[in-house]
């Protein structure tokens, strides 16, 4: 359970972060508040998990860029503003608090057919990082293909069938071509 | 055998058969009366967030046990791959394809994920005269390779050209598409393995009506992004798998030109050209042998509905 341990890692950091370096209430937080590195794993099983410079983020990003509302600072988008102009910091900003790592699971889509919830659409915590990340790197000129973040492992290079799993002269091909 | 340019070659020359096909007494269409189940499930495909990872088919390839690809699914060399002046296209070795799209006066490629779209009145399904598919109380649409003739009316029926065909040999023939991993995954209420597999979550997975209401969702908050249409909702009277783009479909091959009603009309005339396909086809006497003892079979397929692969 090598993953469960470094997950715990990271939520602890996560915690303790929340716990001892939280702001005054009131005051939005700051980003020098905020963990320096986030080890992204909980869902390594075809790539290796992401050591994320957050120090380094927080130079070149809002909080609210990926944040969301949950941080207290100004919330701007159209659509959250509705609800959340005055919300203020929430108790923990984590990613996995709020995005969902079993997204699809029947009890995540079960939950989602709740006629009163706006949030139908929140995407899991895979999602979430990627659409986060992707998106803004695309825009920002950093980097994009899947293994500038993340390596693949034994079990990645098994289903994309690549490295040592890679098709051979005698053994790919079963498809018809041309 | 690859089926790119002649399938509408295929039809028009089967079409000529029609007047031989008369004489054959009309399928009776048992199917007409089928609509979708309302709490089928489904999957938005949403092209603003594909990235062309590939994930998806390297995932189907696994899940589905289909043969090793020519090149690696990391190879996105594929994309730039023609046939017969045609991007890839789905089958018997590869269920999903995902294609790219240079779309003018975009600075970005479009990726478009393709696979059985699972239709809510699939034509596949009421073309076929030997009932070989299903469409399953989940929404998936699959299909039983027992009773199959291979005599490609659902290949010709599809309006999104999905089903293919794989021989071992003349008798043996077996349809081979995206069947929603209903057996593996689906059934047990658990999400495709290439939903699963997608880190953009360009794949939303869950039940067609709450996927409409996401679809209009997203539209309505962010209008700019995209096309103010879902692809499926309506198209060939609607399907299970349906799209969001950020450019007119057409632009990214999509056929825009499909029916809004089910393809069935259009299948009742196309059953004409059966006997015609028949004759031109070695399985002709598996049919023959099929139609015989179909009776029986219809008998006990309500006792074995889950026989299909
Ligand atoms: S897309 Fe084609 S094969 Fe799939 S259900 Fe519809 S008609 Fe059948
Ligand atoms: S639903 Fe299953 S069979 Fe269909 S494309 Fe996805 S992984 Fe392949
Ligand atoms: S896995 Fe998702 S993002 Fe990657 S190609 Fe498939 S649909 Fe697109």
């Amino acid at each position: 359970m090598r993953t469960r341990k470094k997950l715990l890692r990271t939520t602890l950091a996560l915690a303790i972060g929340s716990v001892l370096l939280w702001p005054q209430p009131g005051s939005a937080m700051e980003a020098a508040d905020a963990p320096e590195t986030v080890e992204i794993n909980s869902l390594s099983r075809l790539y290796s998990g992401v050591d994320f410079n957050h120090a380094m983020h927080t130079e070149i990003a809002t909080c609210v860029q990926c944040h969301h509302h949950t941080t207290g600072g100004e919330v701007t988008d159209p659509n959250c503003i509705r609800c959340h102009a005055k919300s203020g910091e929430s108790d923990t900003v984590s990613c996995q608090e709020c995005h969902s790592s079993d997204r699809f699971s029947k009890e995540d889509l079960s939950k989602r057919d709740n006629p009163a919830l706006y949030h139908i659409d929140k995407p899991g915590l895979k999602g979430a990082y990627h659409l986060n990340c992707v998106t803004c790197h695309q825009k920002t000129g950093g980097p994009t293909g899947c293994q500038d973040c993340h390596t693949m492992t034994e079990a990645g290079e098994k289903m994309f069938q690549t490295g040592k799993y890679a098709p051979t002269e005698t053994t790919g091909g079963e498809h018809s071509g041309h | 055998m690859k089926t790119t340019v002649s399938r509408r070659t295929f039809i028009k020359g089967g079409l000529a058969g029609t007047v031989a096909a008369t004489v054959l007494p009309e399928k009776k269409s048992q199917a007409a009366t089928f609509e979708g189940y309302p709490d089928g499930m489904g999957v938005l495909v949403d092209l603003t967030r594909c990235v062309g990872c590939r994930s998806c088919e390297a995932a189907c390839n696994e899940e589905q046990k289909l043969p090793q690809p020519e090149k690696p699914f990391d190879d996105f060399s594929v994309f730039d791959e023609m046939h017969h002046g045609q991007k890839r296209r789905t089958d018997e070795t590869r269920y999903t394809i995902v294609n790219r799209y240079d779309v003018p006066g975009l600075d970005h490629p479009l990726f478009r994920k393709i696979q059985c779209n699972h239709c809510q009145e699939p034509a596949c399904l009421t073309s076929c005269f030997v009932n070989a598919y299903t469409k399953t109380p989940e929404g998936a649409v699959i299909y039983n390779p027992k009773v199959c003739v291979g005599c490609r009316t659902c290949m010709i029926a599809c309006p999104f050209y999905i089903p293919t065909f794989k021989y071992s040999s003349a008798f043996n023939p077996r349809i081979m598409k995206c069947i929603f991993c209903y057996d593996t995954r689906l059934k047990e209420g658990r999400p495709p393995a290439c939903v699963e597999a997608c880190p953009q979550e360009a794949l939303t997975f869950g039940k067609r009506n709450k996927l409409i209401e996401i679809g209009r969702q997203r539209i309505r908050e962010t209008p700019d992004k995209y096309e103010d249409h879902i692809y499926g909702e309506h198209e060939v009277g609607g399907t299970a798998w349906m799209y969001l783009s950020s450019v007119p479909f057409d632009q990214v091959g999509f056929d825009t030109h499909v029916p809004k009603e089910p393809i069935l009309n259009y299948v009742k005339d196309f059953l004409g050209i059966v006997p015609m396909v028949l004759t031109i086809w070695p399985a002709l006497f598996a049919g023959f042998h099929l139609l015989a003892t179909r009776k029986d079979w219809l008998k006990n397929k309500n006792e074995d509905t889950h026989e299909e692969e």
